[in-house]
């Protein structure tokens, strides 16, 4: 049953590209999740993000733990749970990604271009996604709880919205197409409805994600740069306004609901 | 009271200029986000007219619809012939089934798949169907084959917009995404009476 459950969910993966025939029992994941519970790999990546949390780097040689996420220089306990948020200091609305690269910018001097212009998995970028599974650890369990009240907030929540249903591209598709609707499939993968707050919630709260599939560790950035392709427009700027106005989107719609920090997907 | 009936035009006038402003804030928005990437150019990021109509969770009124829907008719191609057959069903149920193409990391914008099973039930065979458009599993075998059927169907694969503007259906032939010959195949898949779609 395992093994079978196992090649199901690594067939599944490839959805997109190839035919897999699947049962309708395999369509489940749940089942392959639960094996995981107690063992998430992405704990390597926690790990790996804590140790660079407290090492001094870059041309500063400075650590991280002055780095304010929004509660405060080195609070991480609860600090994802609330992003994105409005920070004061940078004038902008930063989701987690974003808010980590203005730290290792200010303390460290590490250039943001280093990570906007890197690849996922990779260099700094790759560096940011092993501190996002350290910070978000420390929100798991906890409930989605984004402030909207701050106008910038308001207008990116507006401007996400809007970004969500913004039809574009070789194939007239917008998140919608893809999001819109309960219950829908792309072959046989489930797709949320994230115009819900429950499916928001559970779409938001739940990466980054350690993706079996293939073995590795996806932030939301990295997730919403694959949806993109997939929408077929062009490639979207790693932390750019369209990326931080669909998370306050997804975020505030899902506020309440809980996250469950790393998450594990197929 | 009077003063708040005098002042609700105001109001709304003044959500009308908010929304206008949004919408250009948004436009902009989805230019400077993004960059071009091998076939995956930045002209993409600017809608055309159907996809500015339809970019709403609702769509546009009745009269708007209908006047889109008369303009993406006037773009189908109908084959030259008068002659919808000629395809083969084997290849059709090829193209049905692969979802690539024009993404940024495909090379070329040519040989793409019609991804067909991402959103529709067609072989009852294939379990890995998608559930976005409707069944079409007994295509023919349920719609019979009267000249009326097929050249809907090649006007629904060309251009899925001109029966409904808002479709969630890509434009195959208007968008390039897939050949006249491409069509001619896919259409074998759901009319042939060998094709497992009919079995
Ligand atoms: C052409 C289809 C398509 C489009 C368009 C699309 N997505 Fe997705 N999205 C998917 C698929 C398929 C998955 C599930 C992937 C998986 O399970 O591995 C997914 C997963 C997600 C998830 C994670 C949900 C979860 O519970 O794990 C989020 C969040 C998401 N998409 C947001 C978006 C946003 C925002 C957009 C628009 C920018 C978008 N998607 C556009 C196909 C699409
Ligand atoms: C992303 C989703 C999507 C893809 C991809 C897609 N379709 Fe559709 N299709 C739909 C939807 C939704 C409808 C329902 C009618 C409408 O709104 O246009 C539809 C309707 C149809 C119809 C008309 C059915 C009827 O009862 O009138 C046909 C035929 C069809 N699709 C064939 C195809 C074929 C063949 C392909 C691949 C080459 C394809 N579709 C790809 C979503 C899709």
């Amino acid at each position: 049953m395992r093994q079978k459950t196992i090649a199901a969910v690594l067939g599944a993966a490839s959805v997109l590209a190839t035919a897999t025939a699947v049962t309708a029992q395999d369509l489940n994941f749940d089942e392959y999740r639960q094996m995981l519970a107690d063992g998430n790999p992405a704990e390597l990546f926690e790990m790996e993000g804590e140790e660079l949390w407290r090492t001094a780097r870059g041309p500063k040689n400075a650590t991280l733990e002055q780095c304010d996420l929004g509660l405060g220089p080195g609070v991480v306990e609860g600090a994802a749970a609330q992003m994105p948020r409005y920070f004061a200091d940078t004038g902008k609305v930063q989701d987690l990604e974003s808010r980590l690269m203005t730290c290792m910018e200010t303390l460290q001097g590490i250039p943001s271009a280093e990570v906007i212009n890197g690849k996922f998995r990779q260099g700094e970028r790759g560096k940011i996604a092993s501190l996002v599974a350290y910070v978000v650890t420390h929100s798991n369990g906890k409930p989605i709880a984004v402030d909207l009240s701050h106008p910038k907030m308001k207008e990116m929540y507006a401007m996400g919205e809007k970004a969500f249903f913004y039809r574009a591209g070789a194939m007239d598709f917008s998140c919608a197409s893809c999001h819109g609707e309960d219950g829908k499939r792309i072959r046989a993968t489930s797709l949320p409805n994230i115009t819900t707050a429950k499916c928001a919630a559970e779409g938001w709260g739940s990466w980054p994600a350690y993706r079996v599939s293939n073995s590795q560790f996806w932030t939301m950035q990295h997730r919403l740069w694959d949806c993109f392709r997939q929408q077929r427009t062009a490639e979207p700027i790693f932390a750019s306004d369209v990326t931080i106005a669909l998370s306050v989107f997804m975020a505030g719609k899902g506020n309440g609901g809980q996250a469950v920090w790393p998450g594990v997907k197929r | 009271m009077k003063k708040i009936l005098m002042l609700a035009p105001l109001a709304l006038c003044a959500g009308a200029a908010l929304a206008a402003d949004l919408d250009a804030k948004v436009a902009e928005m989805m230019k400077t986000s993004f960059k071009a990437n091998g076939i995956a150019s930045l002209d993409r990021q600017v809608q055309d007219e159907i996809q500015k109509a339809c970019s709403s969770p609702n769509d546009p009124d009745a009269a708007t619809m209908k006047r889109l829907e008369e303009a993406q008719l006037a773009t189908i191609q109908w084959p030259a012939d008068g002659n919808y057959t000629g395809g083969d069903w084997k290849e059709g149920a090829k193209i049905a089934i692969s979802g690539r193409g024009l993404t940024w990391t495909d090379a070329s914008p040519d040989n793409n798949g019609g991804g067909c099973y991402n959103c529709h039930a067609m072989d009852p065979a294939e379990v890995s169907a998608g559930t976005i458009g409707p069944s079409l599993v007994g295509y023919a075998k349920l719609r019979g084959s009267s000249e009326e059927v097929v050249k809907y169907t090649w006007g629904k694969l060309w251009n899925a917009k001109a029966y409904n503007a808002c479709s969630n259906m890509p434009r195959n032939g208007y968008g390039k995404i897939l050949t006249e010959a491409q069509i001619r195949h896919v259409m074998a898949y759901l009319f042939d009476p060998a094709s497992p779609v009919n079995k």
